[in-house]
């Protein structure tokens, strides 16, 4: 399946590379080369690019290309999940996974790739099993194996691949056992100029990070599990109890790990915790445009809005921008003319505001472009789809556990606001071609929150 | 400093260390030498005592290897390290050695006796491991090594090992392929594996190696389905992928009517189960296509046990599935996949990529499907271009007249964004809306046209050309919009967009015939510095603006046609030569010329806006071929549908295996059944009232009972299947049935040596019965199996019997057999069939008296209890029922038959005074009241034997008299299955050694060659079960005794010729040496 694999930086320089069938000359990466420079964003480049003798798979995570070299045919999904399948593995290990990271630990990269794959088809890739093979490297056990020359490679051999609950380590031991249930909701949406949503929906995940002794068996129920209408979960969880009661059942793994992901569909209501008022204008033939933007909150429940940052792609004609921030501090970017503003918490009282005018070239046309307005911001202890966990048991173990749970919410990456030009609407046959119009473009944008966090 | 020694002797006695030697190799040159003084330091750490020095050594070498620098001149010192004791320095040569063994052939082979060690290991996971390395290192001189160690492997007890087997069967197929049916063999070993670490890894090799084999696929696939939801996740892509392949060349399409769909269920229940219905299968080749569709329960078992894994965290199983559906399932199923692949785009932009690219091609086909979640495809701005592009595809396939003005809107948001090559995307977007959507296409060309004020000369451009195309369709009412094109071609600049309104204008210039004669005025002036492909286009309209307006236009169309004329494109000079003669007429320009307006003004047809998805669904989704829409090497085709489905019976698997596997259909009928299932469900129990005929009601008991087949335990199925064939044989062919029964009392007064071909004449009657003429081979075998426990009984009885009055025998016989195979169902299933039990009590109003839980199963012995002359006319038998006696675990169930050959009633049948050993129990049954003339009456009494085959003496007693009887049970019947793997009958054996194992030789009789043979006789002699065996040289058996709970085993070797080995593990010698003796028995007969 997988043959070899490279991994190339930013700049174009491979800096790993691991044969598991017969070795495959570097060279077939100047395809891949190829294809970045014909590429004009980085996340451009194709994820499959076909060679004369080969196929390259490739992912970009942390400014990082993992390129799989494939030589028959093998569903791409299946490459391109296994290569963020490692880059997991690497930011669970070392933190980040940057190429100094990587070089940093070549060999535990190494002994990792060796033991994920076997002959190019996946063998171990559940972290926990991973961790027994072969232990993370830690700042103290550095420190005792340059002293003692011991070294990562655990001792025992694992023994969880052979359990019928391959997820999970044997013979874990804790002094503090404790659950911790990270409840984290992402609103992605899209919002036009007059402030109607277009398209909303939520992607929710349940992180959790269990530190319980032996084989416990949890069940975690919610109060409202209709919500959930599109679910999918880590293989521990028991589909069928699911399916029949609406309950997650399941034998954890030991550590960090994400035991659900769901989805309440654009079809769904989704509440909007922040509205936008803004007016961005350019008048033909001047060199000036103003900017107007209001932030408000809506929706919130009384929770605030935090750490909110709005960013705004300017056209290309506008020279500077000089605004007035009433709280927060701004940017404008006159090469990439990226404007980004820092508002920090939103007080409901004093709405936060940026007006100013924003210089054009001379003599330049008015921008035609609809300048997109980007919203992140948080909301503290609310679930914006309303989901709560009713509650947590623990099953096959005699301790009684320490649980928590945290709901946060929090802004999805790909919001954007985008707005329609609303003087253009093609509805009737014109004869002779209309200008399109002489009034200034405009955007909208759009908005996220973040969570809510009780203890229990 | 082992390992030193170890590699010296390997050298062959050479009581040096190596190192001098290397340097006078002669294989290694200069640059050797000068590489070997390079690397010193690395030599000498790795040649030295302390671990940690070696594993520094080591390190730095990984460190070169992952960089890409060549290492291979340390080879010899690493090598030497490969028997370490040091866990990871052994790690860390392995990565080393299968990097570099295929360039260093000879000394790599250094290392193999290491790994032929490791093989042995008794850790598996070191077993693993060295199996491993060993299949990982490229020489293709140890391939006969590698072929062993993947033999053995693949028959080791631990799932781990053999798992590293069938990851070892492509590495050595790469290596030499000529290995192919070898690794065939062991394949088809590995895919009989029932554990789910190997299913994934065995189907990856079977890809592999002879994904063309889909044969071997056949006995385990009901497996494979079962245990899908619990196979790692890669593979559970692998697994799917190939069951897509399988399914297709098995079942029938089910889409093949689509229409008809929704009625047809209930259609088919009717149609074909009455006696035409049967005949209809007969010829079914013929009727196939008139047939209404019915799903393959094999099919349904498949969509069923794979739709749970939509809701895997895998990006690949969520698509695997996804492919599935889209390729297998019913139409109106298939539409579950959308959600989930909705929401994988919320995932990783490649991941999203490659979904979008799916989904297109999915909605080409079945838009409804993703129609609810349009909005989910809307345009982020900040998505990457590509996957820009492919949600506007997909968009635009969505559209229709109900959304098109929603998707408009979003289009025109999508026109000012910044990225122009999503710009353009979208006008032809909007393109191929307006040509598959009659009603928008006058706003989307007034759009467009607004578009063409734009200032990006790129966004004109495409609206220029995208224009041209829809104005195609319909040129006469858009003069306005061609001479507003006209004017463009003043300020625009892009060729392309040129082209197209130069090509526009003469192609209407009967529209514009002011205008054109005008533009090729001004064409003609910049004719020198325009594109080929604006001047071709040039030449074009002067053409045909001479050809219509000639009087105008002359001169200009031949100061074109000159300028053409000395171009530096052959392209354009041979056109104007061409056209030169082709419209002007000369003496030489011969007959073509008067056709020349017809050449050049002939109606063009309007071109079709295609999706580039259009037909790519003919490559398995989610494949690397249709995402590159190529085939790539080792892409296995999806077959098409076949016209007839193929032997369905190909996927039974065969009773003997101790795990039971779904019942076998014995016959096409049974297929049926299971088949009309879901209709009759639907309207379940009224239909089937006790009252109706025995015709109609046992069709719908068949019916009925095989939707519990459907979902009951597995064994359970087996019964209710064994039940269902019962039924239809006793009641549906009434007057058949009558007949065989008139054949067999005809028989009874014969001698006994005719039993055999009873038997026969009975599997034969009941396969007419069946109308199974095109059965295969393994189905009859099937059949037989499992006819064995209804035609067995009536010849011994019949043997007993024959001295009885004849008057009863018919119907008595008919409803024994019912009976017992009633009987077998555990109480639970039989209260929870009411119209099988209401049925039965019509049939045979004994029931009432006996104890329903319980009843003997398979081919039963019956042993005499008391004679009918020592009975006064009162016959007693019994028989060992093999079932658990509920009221107590411990106890062994007897059930005993009562028949009264008097004429006068016997009354108050019941139990008295047990006579037993110490330790003994007896669990009497109920007393029975009254048994009139003629009639006969079972019942069911539990005795604890403790383990011994002493007798339980009892007393019978009726109204009038006692007689003394006693039952003696044989050792075989002291014990009940239990259901174990493989690995922990091994384990449990390795427990029972020594004094504990009987093993006595034994040549095997004429009728028990076979696997299935002894397994049958075994099972007879004793009630244990099979476990399942990787070798079939080996049948293994388990149970434990009723009383105390030991473990019993049993393993017969099958050897050459006859001879075969008996083996017994058992804590009692007693039992275990009389076990000995009566299996030896039943063997060598």
């Amino acid at each position: 399946m997988i043959h070899s694999l490279f991994l190339v930086n930013s700049s174009g320089d491979i800096f790993l590379e691991k044969h598991w069938k017969s070795v495959v000359s570097r060279s077939v990466c100047d395809y891949f080369f190829e294809a970045q420079e014909r590429a004009s964003e980085p996340e451009n480049v194709p994820p499959v690019i076909p060679t004369p003798h080969h196929y390259l798979i490739s992912v970009l995570r942390h400014r990082i290309y993992f390129v799989a070299v494939i030589q028959s045919e093998v569903p791409p999904l299946f490459v391109i999940e296994f290569l963020h399948r490692v880059v997991d593995t690497f930011q669970d290990y070392f933190g980040l996974c940057t190429e100094a990271a990587i070089k940093d630990n070549v060999v535990v990269v190494y002994e990792l790739l060796e033991e994920m794959l076997d002959n190019g088809f996946p063998l171990a890739t559940e972290s926990n099993i991973l961790k027994e093979l072969i232990k993370p490297p830690t700042i103290l056990r550095t420190v005792v194996n340059t002293i003692t020359g011991s070294t990562n490679v655990g001792e025992q051999l694992p023994t969880g691949q052979l359990s019928v609950v391959p997820w999970r380590r044997t013979g874990v031991k804790y002094t503090n056992n404790e659950a911790y249930f990270d409840v984290v909701e992402e609103i992605d949406a899209i919002i036009d100029k007059s402030g109607s949503t277009i398209t909303a929906e939520i992607q929710g995940v349940i992180d959790a990070c269990v530190k319980l002794t032996g084989m416990p068996d949890l069940t975690l129920s919610f109060m409202n599990p209709r919500l959930l209408d599109d679910v999918s979960f880590h293989p521990c969880v028991r589909f069928k109890r699911w399916e029949a009661e609406r309950i997650l059942s399941f034998i954890p793994p030991d550590g960090n790990f994400r035991l659900l992901s769901y989805h309440v569909s654009s079809q769904n209501l989704v509440a909007i915790p922040v509205y936008v008022k803004h007016n961005i204008t350019f008048r033909e033939g001047s060199s000036q445009g103003r900017f107007e933007l209001t932030l408000g909150p809506k929706q919130t429940m009384g929770k605030a809005v935090e750490s909110v940052l709005v960013s705004s792609q300017l056209p290309r004609g506008v020279l500077n921008a000089n605004l007035n921030a009433s709280q927060g501090t701004y940017t404008f970017d006159p090469v990439t003319k990226l404007l980004t503003w820092d508002v920090g918490k939103i007080n409901p009282q004093k709405l936060p505001s940026l007006k100013g005018s924003m210089s054009l070239q001379a003599g330049a046309s008015k921008p035609d472009e609809n300048p997109t307005i980007i919203i992140q911001f948080k909301i503290q202890q609310m679930a914006i789809s309303g989901l709560k966990v009713n509650r947590l048991d623990m099953y096959g173990e005699k301790y009684k556990p320490f649980k928590g749970i945290k709901y946060m919410t929090k802004a999805g990456k790909f919001q954007r606001i985008s707005c329609l030009k609303d003087n253009v609407v093609w509805k009737t046959l014109q004869p002779i071609p209309a200008l399109i119009s002489k009034d200034s473009s405009v955007v909208s944008g759009l908005m996220f929150a973040q969570p809510v966090r009780h203890s229990q | 400093m082992s390992s030193g020694s170890g590699f010296g002797d390997e050298k062959g006695g050479s009581s040096s260390v190596g190192e001098p030697e290397y340097g006078h190799d002669p294989a290694s040159g200069g640059i050797f030498s000068s590489d070997y003084k390079r690397h010193d330091d690395l030599k000498e750490m790795l040649d030295s005592n302390k671990d940690s020095l070696k594993l520094e050594a080591m390190k730095r070498i990984v460190a070169m290897i992952a960089r890409g620098k060549n290492a291979s001149d340390l080879f010899p010192a690493v090598v030497k390290n490969v028997a370490c004791k040091n866990i990871e320095v052994k790690k860390l040569v392995y990565v080393y050695l299968v990097r570099y063994a295929e360039e260093q052939q000879d000394l790599a082979l250094l290392s193999i006796s290491t790994f032929q060690r490791g093989l042995k290991d008794p850790n598996q996971l070191i077993r693993a491991s060295a199996l491993r390395v060993l299949s990982s290192i490229r020489v293709t001189i140890i391939v006969p090594i590698m072929m062993l160690a993947i033999k053995e492997a693949a028959s080791d007890m631990s799932p781990y090992v053999r798992k590293t087997a069938a990851h070892a069967i492509p590495k050595l197929y790469s290596l030499d392929p000529e290995q192919k049916d070898q690794l065939i063999e062991v394949i088809e070993k590995l895919l009989a594996d029932k554990t789910t670490l190997v299913a994934g890894s065995v189907v990856m090799a079977f890809e592999e190696v002879c994904p063309e084999r889909i044969d071997l696929i056949h006995k385990n696939y009901r497996k494979l389905c079962n245990l899908l939801i619990d196979v790692e996740e890669w593979g559970q892509v692998v697994i799917i992928n190939m069951l897509t392949r399988y399914a297709r060349t098995q079942f029938l399409n089910p889409n093949v009517n689509e229409s008809l769909l929704e009625e047809s269920g209930e259609k088919a229940f009717y149609g074909s189960d009455d006696e035409e219905g049967k005949e209809e299968k007969a010829e079914a080749a013929a009727l196939a296509k008139r047939k209404p569709y019915v799903m393959d329960p094999d099919h349904r078992l498949l969509l069923r046990n794979t739709k749970p894994l939509l809701q895997s965290r895998n990006a690949a199983v969520v698509m695997a599935v996804a492919q599935l559906y889209f390729h297998l399932a019913p139409k109106a199923e298939v539409g579950v996949i959308a959600k989930a692949l909705v929401r994988l785009m919320r995932s990783h932009s490649e991941v999203q990529y490659v979904v979008l690219q799916n989904v297109a091609t999915m909605t080409i086909k079945r838009r409804g499907m993703f129609e609810p979640y349009l909005k989910s495809f809307y345009i982020r701005s900040t998505d990457p271009t590509q996957i820009k592009i492919l949600k506007l595809e997909v968009l635009t396939n969505l559209a229709n007249e109900t959304n098109i003005s929603t998707i408009l809107r979003e289009f025109q948001t999508y026109i000012k964004s910044m990225d122009k090559d999503f710009v353009a995307a979208t006008i032809q977007a909007i393109g191929r809306c307006a040509t598959n959507i009659g009603e928008v296409r006058d706003t989307c060309l007034n759009g467009l046209v607004q578009l063409l004020s734009n200032r990006d000369e790129l966004v004109v451009a495409e609206s220029v050309v995208v224009i041209k195309k829809l104005l195609q369709m319909q040129p006469e009412q858009h003069s306005d919009i061609i001479k507003h094109m006209a004017k463009l071609t003043d300020n625009i600049q892009v060729p392309m967009a040129r082209a197209s309104i130069l090509w526009l204008i003469g192609e209407y210039c009967e529209h514009v015939p002011k205008i054109a004669p005008d533009v090729l005025r001004k064409m003609a002036k910049t004719f020198t510095n325009e594109e080929d492909i604006v001047k071709l286009q040039i030449i074009n309209l002067a053409a045909k603006l001479y050809l219509t307006n000639s009087k105008q236009t002359k001169l200009l169309t031949q100061y074109v046609l000159n300028l053409a004329k000395y171009d530096q494109n052959y392209d354009i000079r041979d056109r104007a030569r061409f056209i030169r003669q082709l419209i002007v007429p000369t003496d030489k320009s011969g007959a073509l010329s008067k056709y020349a307006k017809k050449l050049f003004l002939a109606l063009k047809p309007a071109p079709v806006l295609e999706s580039p998805f259009k037909d790519r669904d003919h490559f398995q989704l989610g494949s690397l071929s249709h995402l590159l829409n190529a085939k790539a090497g080792g892409y296995q085709e999806l077959p098409d549908w076949p016209e007839t489905a193929p032997d369905p019976s190909v996927r039974n698997v065969e009773v003997k295996d101790s795990v039971p596997e779904w019942t076998k259909c014995s016959s096409r009928e049974k297929r049926k059944e299971k088949k009309v299932e879901k209709p009759f469900y639907s309207d379940s129990e009224e239909e089937s009232g006790p009252t109706e005929s025995a015709d109609s009601g046992n069709q719908s008991n068949q019916c009925w009972l095989s939707f519990h087949v459907l979902s009951k335990q597995n064994y359970t199925r087996v019964f209710l299947t064994r039940i269902c064939c019962l039924i239809k044989q006793s009641l549906l062919s009434g007057a058949e049935e009558k007949n065989r029964a008139q054949k067999v009392k005809g028989r009874r007064s014969g001698s006994e040596s005719e039993s055999e071909e009873e038997e026969e004449s009975e599997s034969e009657s009941s396969r007419s019965e069946s109308e199974s003429e095109s059965e295969s081979e393994s189905d009859t075998d099937a059949k037989k199996k499992k006819k064995a426990p209804v035609t067995k009984p009536p010849p011994k009885q019949a043997k007993k019997e024959s001295k009885k009055e004849k008057k009863e025998m018919s119907l008595l016989d008919l409803d024994d057999l019912i009976y017992r195979s009633f009987k077998i169902l555990p109480s639970v299933t039989l209260h929870s069939f009411p119209q099988l039990s209401r049925l039965h009590l019509l049939k045979s109003p004994l029931l009432t008296t006996s104890c329903p839980t319980i009843a003997p199963s398979g081919s039963v012995k019956t042993y005499e209890l008391l004679h009918r002359i020592t009975g006064e006319g009162l016959g007693v038998e019994y028989c060992f029922s093999r079932q658990p006696f509920s009221p107590d675990a411990h106890m062994v169930a007897v059930q005993i038959m009562f028949t009264n050959n008097t004429n006068a009633e016997t009354k108050n049948l019941h139990v008295e005074d047990p006579k037993l050993q110490s330790g003994m129990r007896i669990k009497e049954f109920p007393e029975i009241e009254l048994l009139p003339p003629g009639e006969m009456v079972t019942v069911v009494m539990g005795i604890d034997f403790c383990d011994s085959t002493q007798a339980a003496n009892f007393q019978l007693c009726t109204h009038i008299r006692k007689f003394f009887v006693s039952i003696q049970p044989p050792v075989g019947e002291l014990m009940m299955p239990v259901f174990m793997t493989e690995n922990e009958f091994k384990k449990e054996q390795g427990q029972l050694m020594g004094m504990n194992e009987i093993s006595e030789k034994l040549t095997l009789g004429e009728k028990c060659q076979n696997e299935h043979g002894i397994v049958q006789r075994v099972t007879s002699a004793a009630n244990v079960s099979r476990v399942p065996c990787g070798s079939d040289k080996e049948c293994r058996f388990a149970g434990k005794t009723v009383s105390s709970g030991i473990l019993v085993l049993v393993t017969v070797a099958t050897k050459e010729e006859r001879a075969a080995q008996l083996t017994v593990n058992c804590e009692k010698m007693v039992i275990g040496t009389m076990l000995v003796k009566d299996i030896l028995q039943a063997l060598t007969q």
